[in-house]
């Protein structure tokens, strides 16, 4: 992709339309032919019979030519190396990777090297981001000092230097009373709690327990671990009455769990990441680290599960699960690697396999990827709406490709998706009305426009 | 009939029933070499041979050793413990040190499940899995078969039970492999808490009784009990693993009155096997095992590195 390129640019002023676009619009769950008109970096206009006669005179205008023009993805569960590990990825390397990906708003993980557990740190965040420019960047607080699941962090504090949300990331809270301390006192500050769920003293394997792990020799990691730390969430949310959302979710007990939960009324939502609804534990086969995550890749009825639970609407969101991670962390035998993928650039062709499979259809799957991710976190973007911030992705849906990691943006290149066959290739990424990224393709297109 | 070409003996699992009886007859070349006065042959003067073993291990260490002396190979054995892989280099590049040193063949024991397998993409010679994690150890499976074969005729329909500690044993796997390949019949026997999961969908049956497990069986095939490899409790105590588990003469009577009794080593006597049934001279075959142990490595040398290799792999490749 080094023809391409991704960029900072100064704040958007005056008029765009882009017209000729496939328009997705999740809100209303449809799609027409139509144009947008983005003014002064926020979305002003935007539907089927605007500028139906032609572009308008004296705009600028940029003729999709019927590509998809979508609200940008918004990733709620991203790792970057930064601080801490800057050479695995940093926030400009995973902004730059988000922007090819068609990403505007991606939140960010706090096991970082320190940890999240102190305000600066999200001040620190917060700056970055305003100075590189790309996509926007937020950050979840630490809910418990050092994520060590022991002592409550400071919520509330963390909460006014901009922490939407909280999380101990990869690991499980194993303690009931802590998390019970933390629904209840999050309530104060309508904070929302983000699990993984797994029952720590049984989740130590390094693959999915099963056939797969057995022959392989490796430790496995039970599935039902996960659903017996759902139900226990699930009680708790109850007892408190407070909220979670439950990330990762991986096996087909957890989806049934989940959907009893919501159908009681509880204040319970979920997401997914890519890899548990397009792959298995066979990814994993030849000791292939690159497909050693947490919680792991698991069997197909789960990923077959996974995939009915984000068609009937029990998971609501679809993350990336960005992890970078060095050669040095993966070319080690399996039991010693460590766990996690990239995600950013392959999150949209990989997502719209449900699109192509007839699982989803393109409104539904922004609203996983786009509007249910914003609307859980209280982010601005994910939608289109009159005054809402003109974050936005142009993409071709049918464009095949292979993924080569080596064409990666992404400082390392731990794709669990390498040399997979895709269809779907982001044109144009635009946040607040600038456009960060764009394809050589589109360029030519928007030059002759 | 010729050996396909194996550029590495990586594990058991895939490998063609073909494959396996030609390395077993080519085994039996070597037992009456090994057990003449003048026990050295040249076919593989000149060539070197690296024993890398992360973990100890002294009987198969010794035994590719002699493997490859009595082929006339140069054998070099690195001790781990006190090179600079503990001053934290990685597995891969000690691979690719070695390998720059020219090797024909590095043998590899490592405590990792798949180690060898990363290690054999870095290397451009042959790799020998002397045993990795609770994977594979595929010459231990061939030594046993080769045992079995020689005191049964053949390995077709024979029913063997292989009991114990299942859940970490790579000794095991590769023999569950082997001997389904081969047209025997396996079960496995032992406390459910040292089973791994789905070991059903492997094609044995699943014992938890030794009554059961060890009925009208041909062989009996004892595992050690691998404490060193266990986190937290897997059975309450030795005792009571003895008790229900070990193989005295009361529970050998459950199998077939001629069955055989094997070990892969070392024992734990009083633990998985009693002394007189791992000393009956009648019964069991322990060290007749490790005798084919270093019949099976000279074949597998012979097979991968050997002069006559090319005379063996012509046909097929």
């Amino acid at each position: 992709m080094s023809g391409n390129t991704y960029k900072t640019a100064p704040p958007h002023t005056g008029s765009t339309a882009y017209i000729n676009a496939r328009i997705v619009d999740p809100a209303g769950d449809n799609e027409y032919r139509g144009a947008v008109l983005i003014s002064d970096g926020k979305i002003a206009d935007f539907g089927p019979n605007l500028f139906a006669s032609g572009a308008p005179y004296g705009i600028e205008s940029v003729d999709c030519r019927g590509l998809v023009l979508a609200p940008g993805l918004v990733d709620a569960r991203v790792h970057t190396g930064e601080p801490g590990e800057e050479h695995k990825e940093t926030l400009e390397s995973a902004g730059a990777a988000a922007a090819v990906g068609g990403i505007t708003s991606l939140l960010l993980l706090p096991d970082n090297e320190p940890p999240f557990d102190d305000a600066s740190l999200i001040e620190f965040v917060a700056r970055r981001a305003r100075l590189i420019k790309l996509v926007n960047m937020y950050a979840y607080g630490a809910l418990t000092v050092g994520l060590e699941g022991k002592e409550l962090a400071e919520i509330g504090l963390l909460a006014e230097a901009g922490a939407v949300a909280f999380t101990d990331a990869d690991h499980a809270v194993g303690n009931a009373q802590v998390m019970r301390r933390a629904l209840y006192y999050a309530k104060a500050f309508d904070a929302l709690i983000v699990h993984l769920p797994q029952e720590p003293t049984l989740s130590g394997g390094h693959m999915t327990s099963g056939e797969m792990a057995t022959r392989l020799g490796l430790s496995g990691n039970p599935p039902l671990a996960e659903v017996m730390m759902v139900e226990r969430d699930i009680r708790l949310v109850e007892m408190t009455g407070g909220k979670m959302h439950l990330t990762k979710i991986s096996t087909a007990e957890s989806v049934a769990a989940i959907a009893a939960a919501k159908a009681r009324g509880l204040k319970i939502t979920c997401d997914t990441a890519a890899p548990y609804f397009a792959l298995n534990d066979l990814a994993v086969g030849d000791y292939r680290t690159f497909g050693k995550l947490v919680p792991p890749l698991r069997a197909e009825r789960d990923r077959a599960a996974v995939v009915e639970g984000l068609k009937s609407g029990v998971i609501d969101a679809i993350v990336s699960d960005h992890r970078p991670q060095d050669q040095d962390s993966k070319r080690v035998p399996f039991a010693q690697a460590l766990p996690g993928g990239i995600g950013l650039e392959t999150l949209l062709p990989i997502s719209l396999e449900l699109v192509h499979n007839g699982h989803l259809t393109l409104p539904q799957l922004f609203q996983r990827l786009s509007s249910a991710p914003a609307r859980l976190f209280g982010l601005p973007g994910g939608r289109l709406a009159k005054g809402a911030p003109a974050d936005l992705v142009v993409f071709d849906a049918d464009y095949a490709w292979q993924i080569d990691r080596t064409d990666l943006w992404s400082k390392t290149k731990n794709t669990p998706f390498d040399e997979r066959p895709v269809q779907g290739r982001v044109m144009a990424t635009i946040v607040g009305g600038r456009t960060i990224y764009r394809d050589d393709s589109f360029v030519t297109a928007a030059a002759a426009a | 009939m010729g050996l396909p070409r194996l550029p590495h003996l990586l594990g058991i699992e895939g490998l063609a029933p073909e494959t396996i009886s030609g390395l077993l007859d080519l085994s039996e070349n070597y037992i009456d070499q090994n057990r003449s006065i003048d026990k050295r042959r040249d076919m593989l003067a000149g060539r070197t041979v690296i024993n890398l073993f992360f973990e100890n291990s002294t009987r198969t260490r010794t035994s590719f050793e002699v493997a490859a002396k009595r082929l006339g190979a140069d054998v070099i054995n690195m001790d781990v413990a006190t090179s600079s892989v503990r001053k934290g280099e990685t597995l891969l590049d000690t691979a690719m040190t070695l390998n720059a040193m020219r090797p024909d063949a590095i043998v590899v024991r490592h405590h990792e499940s798949g180690a060898v397998n990363l290690l054999s993409q870095k290397v451009n010679c042959a790799v020998i899995n002397a045993g990795d994690g609770q994977h594979e150890h595929p010459t231990q499976a061939l030594l046993d078969a080769l045992t079995i074969r020689r005191r049964r005729g053949s390995l077709e329909g024979l029913l063997v039970a292989i009991c114990g500690d299942i859940m970490h044993s790579r000794v095991a796997r590769s023999n569950i492999h082997l001997l389904q390949i081969m047209g025997a019949r396996v079960r496995v026997v032992g406390p459910p808490t040292l089973m791994p999961t789905d070991i059903d969908k492997m094609g044995v049956e699943v014992h938890y009784n030794m009554k059961s497990g060890l009925k009208d069986v041909d062989i009996v095939m004892m595992l050690r009990l691998q404490t060193e490899r266990m986190q937290g409790t897997f059975v309450p105590s030795i005792s009571e693993y003895f008790h229900f588990f070990g193989l005295d003469h009361a529970k050998l009577e459950y199998a077939k009155p001629d069955a055989l009794i094997m070990h892969p080593g070392p024992m734990n006597r009083g633990v998985e096997i009693d002394s007189e049934v791992a000393d009956d001279l009648d019964r069991s075959v322990i060290h007749e095992q490790v005798e084919m142990g270093v019949a099976v490595r000279m074949a597998c040398l012979e097979a991968l590195i050997g002069g006559r290799r090319n005379a063996l792999v012509g046909a097929v490749a």
